[in-house]
């Protein structure tokens, strides 16, 4: 099969060229270990295409004028990946039972599981910086006019994460299931019920019945656990798929340059 | 037949579709397609709905009546309430368990028509505005909720803060000398008896219709 050419590289990233007269340089220990590691990213390429999609995402072209704000949504994802990862740790040691296995299991990572307390206060805190984090950033999206088209899809997109991570945070607060986290759900849930007609049953369908009864914890920890980390994952996949591919647009406050055909002419 | 438009018969062969014989109305292909779809549906549908109706049917489902005996007949008196547990869902420990102030019925005090001559009156320590439990402050003979300053007084009625209605009662009998607490309802301003409605939900007037019982609680 004949090699294909190598996509390009941008500028920055490739090697200086030998000056005339000297060598090349590329001998030694050191470049073997390149060449070995450059070997094996090639076998997989081959098989895969996967640096083009690599240049593709990394390699993107930016506005004039990007500056820190648009930080915040990859500051979103890295709190949300912080939370998936302890949240996978506390499942290990987490018991959904009602009738103080929850208690105890969360009392027993706390004080007795080495860095327990650590990992846990991650997830604690990560929640709330992960909340602030999601509304600075649709702010910022919205001030800086960046839902217009052809962003709209990716606006909505955005809306429904917005919404997933509050459902999020609202069903893991009952899992440590002390009495702030009880009593909380509680009122939670009555607020919910008090959508007229329909309100009801939603509340009846987070509680698992009329009552806070022996499935609703299962219930929350099956919600929080499970189907809303999928549709996060796969929305979030949607998310950077549209970032990636429509571009972040130039803050507003720069202008593009118009022709000189196009402005009123001074006659 | 014969004036029929060709585009609407029912027949293929009317219809000039190729490879259409005599009397065929389906093609060949449509059907596949058709079955092949049709089984697809009934694959998908064969692990969702059973999903969605595990997910769906607590909703339907109505706990039985029980009660509980909380004590003798004379340890209640007639004009100030005592506090005493039941457990309203078995099997999850204290979250299962609900706190009823229990009072004997005093005909000087008890004198809503809607009142039902009942032994003991016993209500529910459960806010009418979003479910925290209220104390009795028997200094001020109020019932206080600490959670957003609900108020209410001797016979439940709300006097102040944000609840929605009176607070709601449970049945009660007196068995063998003992007093039983059954089943709740919820009462609204005029103590008129409902089937149990969830806090936040309003009775009086249009309430009772925006805020319908449900299957799952009981039809009282």
């Amino acid at each position: 099969m004949p090699k294909l050419p190598a996509p390009p590289v941008p500028s920055a990233l490739k090697a200086p060229p030998a000056r005339p007269g000297e060598s090349d340089g590329k001998t030694g220990a050191l470049e073997d270990a390149k060449t070995a590691g450059i070997t094996v990213v090639d076998w997989v390429d081959e098989r895969t295409s996967l640096s083009g999609a690599t240049r593709w995402i990394l390699f993107r072209k930016v506005p004039k004028g990007t500056n820190w704000f648009y930080t915040l949504g990859s500051a979103t994802l890295f709190a949300f990946l912080s939370q998936a990862v302890t949240g996978v740790f506390l499942a290990m040691y987490y018991r959904p039972d009602p009738a103080g296995g929850a208690y105890e299991s969360i009392r027993h990572v706390t004080n007795e599981v080495f860095l327990g307390q650590f990992v846990r206060g991650m997830h604690k805190w990560g929640s709330s910086v992960m909340v602030v984090l999601v509304f600075l950033h649709m702010g910022r999206t919205f001030l800086w006019g960046a839902y217009k088209y052809p962003r709209e899809l990716n606006w909505v997109i955005g809306v429904v994460l917005l919404v997933l991570t509050m459902v999020m945070a609202f069903t893991g607060y009952l899992l440590p299931f002390d009495q702030r986290a009880y009593w909380a759900t509680i009122v939670g849930v009555n607020i919910n019920g008090t959508g007229p007609l329909l309100g009801p049953y939603i509340s009846d369908f987070l509680l698992g019945g009329s009552e806070f009864g022996a499935t609703t914890l299962s219930r929350f920890y099956a919600i929080h656990m499970l189907l809303i980390p999928g549709l996060l994952v796969a929305l979030i996949g949607a998310h950077l798929y549209l970032v990636t591919k429509l571009g972040t647009t130039a803050p507003p406050w720069l202008k593009a340059d118009r022709p000189p055909e196009l402005s009123e002419a001074e006659v | 037949m014969a004036d029929r438009h060709s585009y609407k018969s029912k027949y293929t062969a009317d219809r000039s579709i190729p490879g259409a014989f005599e009397g065929e109305t389906v093609t060949r292909r449509r059907f596949m397609t058709g079955s092949a779809n049709l089984a697809g549906v009934v694959a998908v549908g064969a692990f969702t709905l059973p999903a969605l109706a595990f997910a769906i049917g607590p909703i339907f489902k109505s706990t039985p009546h029980t009660w509980e005996t909380v004590g003798p007949v004379g340890t209640f008196p007639e004009n100030n309430y005592i506090p005493v547990v039941i457990t309203t869902t078995p099997g999850i420990g204290e979250a299962g368990k609900t706190s009823v102030y229990v009072r004997k019925f005093n005909p000087a005090i008890d004198t809503d028509p809607y009142d039902r001559n009942t032994p003991f009156i016993a209500l529910s320590t459960r806010c009418a505005h979003l479910g925290c439990p209220v104390r009795w402050v028997e200094a001020a003979q109020r019932f206080i909720c600490p959670c957003h300053g609900g108020v209410y007084d001797l016979l439940g009625r709300r006097v102040g803060g944000p609840p929605v209605r009176a607070l709601d009662r449970f049945y009660t009998r007196v068995v063998n000398g003992y007093v039983q607490i059954g089943p709740r309802f919820s009462v609204n301003s005029e103590l008129r008896r409902f089937s149990p409605r969830d806090p936040a939900e309003p009775l009086d007037g249009i309430g009772q219709y925006l805020y319908p019982s449900r299957p799952g609680a009981q039809k009282l």
